[in-house]
């Protein structure tokens, strides 16, 4: 998070949120994702005009609209990229990415890696729900290797993606898991995420009740993780690779520097560089 | 009385065959005269081929000479590979270290005149010496450069390699000129021409960096790839003594992404690549022009498509940079006419991205901007640029509004009051998402009007001539043609030379005005598809008969091509 010093105005939750109505379907985990969002910017009290949201596409990366902050809704999968630049180039701006496993970590898998790698000051919160949504139900790179659908009957064989193991791997500085049915255990995240310097992975677990209906289940699955987040990567990394994915809190905590551009200072005006090609 | 001379110096990837031609040059522009300086190489980084091919004149070089008068070759390891593109004739003289080899029969043909050598031993009589050093002596003795210009020219190539390689440099040197004096050969550049304006050594892709930092880049996102990594590694440095930075993304895809989010938060961004780059920005670069984010894309073209032939030049990516985008996709493409001419036309594209809002493609290629050259300073240097923004704004903002100009408001993140969501999505004024016809209408009109009401002055083109054949060509075409022209007009052939730098959005009634008077036009052009001039005759009204003239790369074309093709259709 940057030391932006936020006006002694006290913003609520709602200042966060525009007037348009999301097109999610009833009971979709991402609504209360939403204001898990705007909990957390009211928690920190960010000025709206120095927040920017940055997403893809599917049905989570709806989110920029719905807020009343800065917003990108960009191409499928490349949100990290844009938003990398965006925070880059604009280190003054709080920064986070939304969206889902679709777009996080099939299409755009190789932006995570690299985010991970890069661990520029962003907060990227994904919303998992194991299936695409927006195009109607096909599995993702995290659905079960049975888990039925048209595009692949009898399911994809496939073993499952685990985020987390790799954002860690990559060098992500902040793993978190939350879930939708407990959005202020998640708003509670989102802040430590945004406080977190360097590149903060927030995985929620958001039922698609359209196409996964299964998922209503995940609310009796959850639980805290029965230990305290760890600095110890090592230590992480066995907690990750072995838990079953319904541990929810700070799982992982680093201390790497976060990577900026040098400050450089102007200390030349550009007609100056002619003097490199004269002869 | 305007003289050229050509020289190539031939050698193993890694001989240093490049080193040498670019001190030769050096030391030509410090003695006063005017040249380009090409290389040919293949793939490979060390152990292929590579050529340095030089045109050294007493007048501005818009164009490379039609034969070699010397070729140096330090060996002949696949030297069959690039024979056809050093043309000898009976009057060129081949300089062959005998311990080397037989000189290739196809050079031979030639009838060219033959001496042999050694110049691996001569390098050897000096500690450390190179036998490109040596090459670098004998060819500025034959071309009769002085000892001081060649001098200065090594101790600014060799200054960070120190003491030692300085010295065993001009020892080998020495005994290349030694060895020139016993050569009966008249190839001397003879007196330099009178300096009146100052000058620059420079190639396309430095020019294209210095172009986009004039103009006002300050971020820049890019993947490496040839021929437009110099563009990259030139700006790198000096990006950071302006306040910027560059960054070395995953993919192009991120490249593309991250100037997109660099430059919606206001700072002016560019990314270089070649084809197979922009290929895979295509879909972003929808994005930037449904998101109305100003951007930068420098394409230094190569042969394709796929892969290719990376090294070599061609102008085949027009198509692409012109209609790439899926959908109704108005953007702007400007392409350079010269090597000098990048400084210009990229400052322009950074001018004219950041006051429409529109990301803008650059077509530079290789020939562009891999040749290095001197050339005539321009009289003034391009401007920075302008993006038209918002103040602080108690409610009513719209992002995308509707208007005359469709050139809105664009405000900048932090701005209180002015927050809005960007978005790929067909939106309302305000930007929230909408697949409503009117919208849709409005916005559409909004992003192609803004361009094609906007005044693009007299910088569309150069129009050179007057006369009532006009020879349509572009970028790095556009110099060849010229001295095809040069020449013609010395025959009493009067031609009409038209050459467009605003590639996009087309500009049709622009060109009728240009061509009044012209009874024939012809559109000259290095793509085997003819793309230009299937674009000339699809997008511009073009009254006169229009023929054209096209062959794909990696052969540049030379002036005494272009004289027969012209010569004979203006016969015909």
């Amino acid at each position: 998070m940057n030391n932006i010093p936020a006006t002694d105005q006290a913003y609520g939750p709602r200042d966060y949120k525009s007037s348009v109505k999301p097109v999610w379907c009833p009971g979709c985990g991402d609504y209360t994702v939403l204001s898990s969002i705007t909990k957390a910017l009211a928690a920190l009290a960010l000025d709206p005009e120095n927040v920017a949201v940055i997403s893809g596409i599917g049905c989570s990366s709806r989110i920029p609209a719905y807020l009343n902050t800065y917003g990108f809704h960009g191409v499928h999968g490349r949100a990290l990229a844009l938003a990398t630049g965006l925070k880059l180039s604009r280190p003054d701006l709080n920064v986070l990415v939304t969206g889902g496993d679709g777009d996080g970590f099939s299409i755009g898998g190789n932006h995570f890696l690299h985010a991970c790698r890069r661990n520029v000051d962003l907060t990227y919160i994904v919303m998992d729900n194991r299936v695409y949504g927006m195009t109607k139900g096909q599995p993702s790179p995290t659905t079960e290797p049975d888990w039925d659908s048209a595009l692949a009957p009898g399911g994809t064989g496939l073993r499952p993606f685990n985020p987390l193991v790799i954002a860690l791997a990559s060098g992500a500085n902040f793993i978190a898991r939350g879930f939708s049915g407990d959005p202020n255990g998640t708003a509670k995240l989102i802040v430590d995420a945004i406080r977190s310097p360097g590149f903060s992975f927030v995985e929620v677990l958001s039922p698609c009740v359209t196409f996964r209906g299964d998922q209503r289940g995940w609310k009796q699955m959850v639980r805290p993780a029965p230990v305290d987040p760890t600095e110890d990567i090592g230590r992480a990394a066995r907690r990750l690779m072995t838990d079953d994915g319904m541990n929810l809190g700070v799982l992982y905590q680093g201390h790497r520097e976060p990577y900026v551009l040098e400050n450089n200072p102007v200390y030349i005006d550009a007609a100056q560089l002619e003097d490199q090609f004269k002869l | 009385m305007q003289k050229m001379i050509s020289v190539a110096l031939t050698g193993s990837g890694g001989s240093g065959v490049i080193t040498a031609g670019n001190m030769i040059l050096q030391a030509a522009a410090r003695a006063g005269f005017f040249g380009q300086f090409g290389r040919s190489s293949g793939p490979q980084i060390r152990g292929g081929e590579a050529a340095a091919m030089l045109h050294l004149s007493n007048h501005p070089v818009d164009a490379p000479g039609d034969v070699f008068k010397i070729l140096v070759a330090l060996d002949w390891h696949n030297t069959d590979r690039f024979a056809v593109e050093l043309p000898l004739s009976n009057d060129s003289l081949i300089i062959a270290d005998p311990d080397q080899g037989d000189i290739p029969d196809v050079l031979l043909e030639s009838g060219a005149k033959v001496v042999e050598i050694p110049l691996k031993k001569l390098s050897k009589q000096v500690a450390k010496g190179r036998p490109n050093m040596v090459a670098v002596g004998l060819i500025s003795g034959i071309l009769g450069l002085g000892e001081d210009v060649v001098d200065q020219a090594m101790v600014k190539a060799l200054s960070k390699r120190g003491e030692d390689a300085l010295t065993s440099s001009r020892g080998a040197a020495a005994l290349g000129r030694d060895a020139a004096n016993e050569i009966e050969f008249q190839a001397s550049l003879g007196d330099a021409p009178q300096q009146t304006n100052a000058r620059w050594l420079l190639n396309g892709n430095e020019a294209t960096g210095f172009g986009a930092l004039l103009g006002g880049i300050r971020f820049v996102a890019a993947y490496p790839i040839t021929p437009a990594t110099e563009v990259l590694e030139w700006m790198s440095p000096n990006l950071k003594k302006l306040g910027g930075a560059l960054v070395q993304a995953e993919d192009e895809l991120a490249s593309i992404n991250m100037i997109i989010g660099a430059s919606y938060g206001g700072t002016p961004s560019l990314t270089a690549t070649s084809g197979p780059g922009l290929a895979l920005m295509l879909e972003s670069l929808g994005l930037a022009i449904a998101s109305e984010i100003p951007v930068v894309i420098v394409d230094v073209m190569r042969g394709g498509p796929s892969t290719g032939i990376p090294t070599k030049s061609e102008q085949s990516d027009l198509n692409i940079a012109l209609f790439g985008p899926h959908g109704d996709a108005p953007h702007l493409v400007l392409a350079p006419s010269g090597i000098q001419d990048c400084v210009k036309t990229t400052a322009w594209a950074v001018q004219l991205a950041e006051a429409t809002q529109t990301p803008t493609v650059v077509l530079s290629d290789q020939l562009l901007g891999q040749t290095r050259a001197v050339v005539e300073r321009p009289d003034t240097l391009p401007a920075g640029s302008m993006r038209k923004t918002s103040a602080a704004s108690d409610e009513g903002y719209q992002r995308y509004l509707v208007d005359n100009s469709g050139i809105s408001a664009m405000a900048v993140p932090g701005t209180a009051g002015c927050q809005y969501t960007a978005d790929g999505l067909e939106h309302d004024p305000v930007g929230v998402p909408s697949s409503q016809v009117a919208d849709h209408r409005a916005q559409l009109d909004k992003r192609a009007g803004k361009i094609e009401n906007y005044d693009f002055g007299d910088d569309w083109a150069d129009i050179e001539g007057d006369g009532d054949l006009a020879v349509i060509a572009w970028g790095s075409t556009a110099g060849v043609v010229r001295e095809a022209i040069r020449r013609l007009d010395k025959g009493g052939l009067n031609l009409r030379l038209i050459v467009p730098r605003l590639l996009a959005p087309a500009q049709p009634s622009r060109m009728a005005e240009a061509l009044k008077g012209c009874d024939r036009a012809l559109s000259i052009e290095l793509s085997h598809g003819a793309q230009f001039y299937h674009y000339l005759k699809g997008y511009y009204d073009i009254a006169c008969p229009l023929t054209q003239y096209h062959r794909p790369g990696p052969l540049p074309f030379r002036p005494g091509e272009l004289v027969q093709e012209i010569e004979n259709w203006s016969r015909s």
